[in-house]
C-alpha cells in the first residue's frame, strides 16, 4: 500500500492562512484535481490563468510591490522554462515569488533525487545551484510548513519553490 | 511614414497623470526616463519580453491606477501569449503601447523575424483586447490619444517608430535596488 497523499484542502488552507488571495496558474496534471480546480471554484481567490509560466513569475513579482501576496502554480517543466525570469526578477531583484510546482513523472515511493525520471531528478540540484529556497510537499503533515514559509519569502523578499511530489487529495 | 520615438513619448507625457504607473523597456525606457523622470516609472522588468506581464500584475494589484506599458516589438514577440492573458484577465486599466522599429535595437540592430508582415494591433485584437490601433504618423497618434485613453482597456497602440534623439542607456539604474525602492515608496506613499 502506498503512503497517503498530501491534502489539497490543507494546502489551500495554508495558502489562505498566509494571506494569499491571488493565484496565477498554468495547469499541471499533478495539482489539477487537488488544487487548481478547487481554487478555481473558491470565491476567496482570484485566479489568473496564463499562457506561459514565466508570465506568472513576473505577475507575482509585480503584485508584490504594494504588498499583494500571490502564488504561482505550474509543473516542473514550466519551472525549467522560467529559470531566467526567476533568476532576474526573483533573485537579482529580490522579489518574493512563491511557486507551487508539481513534479510530473515522480514515482510515489521515491524522493525526487532518486526518481528514474531525469526531468524530476535534476530539479532540486538546479534549485540548489541557483540558491533558490525550496521544500517538498509529499505527504500528510507537509502542508503545515506553508504559512510560515510564505511569510518568510515575503519578509525576506526572496523566492520559494514548494515541490509537490504527489497529487494532493482533492478537498 | 514613421514616428521618431522621442516625439511619440513626448506626445504621451501630458496624458500620464500623477498616479499612473508606467512600465517601459530598453531604449524606450531610457528615452522615457530622460524625457519624463518620475517615481512611478517601473523599470524592474528584469528579462526581455516581460513588460506586459509586469504591467498585468501591477494592473491587477492596483485597480485604481492606470498602467501604461511602453513595450518593444522584439520584446513583445517573446511574450505574445501575454496578449491573451491580459485580455482574459479583463485588464481594463492597462494601456499597451508597442514601439515597433522592426529591429533588436540594443542588440546590434538585427532584424525581427517576419518583420515585414508583423501586425501587433491585429494580434491584440485577435487576442481579445478591447481595442487596438496602429499609427505611423505623429499627428494622427496625437489626435487619437485622448480617445484611446478614454476607452476601457486593455487597449493597444502600435507605433511605427524610428530612433529620435539619442538618450543615455542607463542599465545601472534600471537594474538598481534604488529604482525599485523609489517605485515602491511612490506606490505605497
Amino acid at each position: 500500500m502506498s503512503a497517503p497523499a498530501p491534502s489539497g484542502a490543507a494546502i489551500i488552507a495554508g495558502i489562505k492562512t498566509a494571506g494569499v488571495r491571488e493565484v496565477v496558474a498554468l495547469p499541471d496534471i499533478v495539482t489539477s484535481d487537488g488544487l487548481l480546480w478547487p481554487i478555481s471554484r473558491d470565491p476567496e481567490f482570484r485566479l489568473t490563468r496564463v499562457c506561459k509560466e514565466d508570465e506568472g513569475v513576473s505577475i507575482c513579482a509585480a503584485m508584490s510591490f504594494n504588498g499583494t501576496r500571490a502564488v504561482m502554480m505550474m509543473q516542473q517543466t514550466g519551472l525549467m522554462d522560467s529559470l531566467n525570469v526567476i533568476r532576474a526578477v526573483g533573485v537579482d531583484y529580490e522579489n518574493p515569488v512563491v511557486m507551487f510546482v508539481g513534479l510530473q513523472g515522480k514515482e510515489v515511493d521515491r524522493l525526487p533525487k532518486d526518481s528514474s525520471s531525469y526531468g524530476v531528478r535534476i530539479i532540486q540540484p538546479i534549485l540548489d545551484a541557483m540558491s533558490l529556497s525550496h521544500s517538498l510537499i509529499e505527504g500528510p503533515g507537509d502542508e503545515a510548513q506553508i504559512p510560515a514559509t510564505i511569510d518568510t519569502a515575503y519578509e525576506s523578499a526572496r523566492p520559494h519553490v514548494f515541490l509537490i511530489g504527489r497529487p494532493p487529495e482533492a478537498p | 511614414m514613421t514616428i521618431p520615438r522621442d516625439k511619440a513619448l513626448t506626445a504621451l507625457i501630458p496624458h500620464v497623470t500623477r498616479g499612473d504607473i508606467v512600465v517601459a523597456v530598453y531604449q524606450t525606457c531610457f528615452d522615457w526616463l530622460a524625457l519624463n523622470p518620475r517615481d512611478l516609472n517601473y523599470v524592474a522588468v528584469g528579462a526581455m519580453g516581460q513588460a506586459s506581464s509586469h504591467g498585468l500584475g501591477l494592473t491587477l494589484a492596483n485597480p485604481d491606477r492606470r498602467v501604461f506599458v511602453l513595450d518593444g516589438d522584439g520584446s513583445l514577440l517573446m511574450n505574445l501569449g501575454s496578449l491573451v492573458t491580459i485580455a482574459g484577465a479583463g485588464a481594463s486599466n492597462l494601456y499597451h503601447f508597442v514601439f515597433a522599429n522592426r529591429v533588436y535595437e540594443v542588440n546590434g540592430l538585427q532584424p525581427l523575424p517576419g518583420r515585414e508582415a508583423l501586425d501587433f494591433a491585429g494580434l491584440a485584437r485577435a487576442a481579445g483586447y478591447a481595442g487596438a490601433e496602429a499609427f505611423s504618423d505623429l499627428n494622427d497618434f496625437e489626435d487619437n490619444l485622448d480617445a484611446i485613453l478614454d476607452r476601457p482597456g486593455p487597449q493597444l497602440a502600435e507605433l511605427q517608430i524610428v530612433p529620435g534623439a539619442p538618450y543615455p542607456q542607463r542599465y545601472d539604474y534600471i537594474h538598481s535596488s534604488e529604482a525599485r525602492e523609489t517605485f515602491r515608496r511612490a506606490l505605497n506613499g
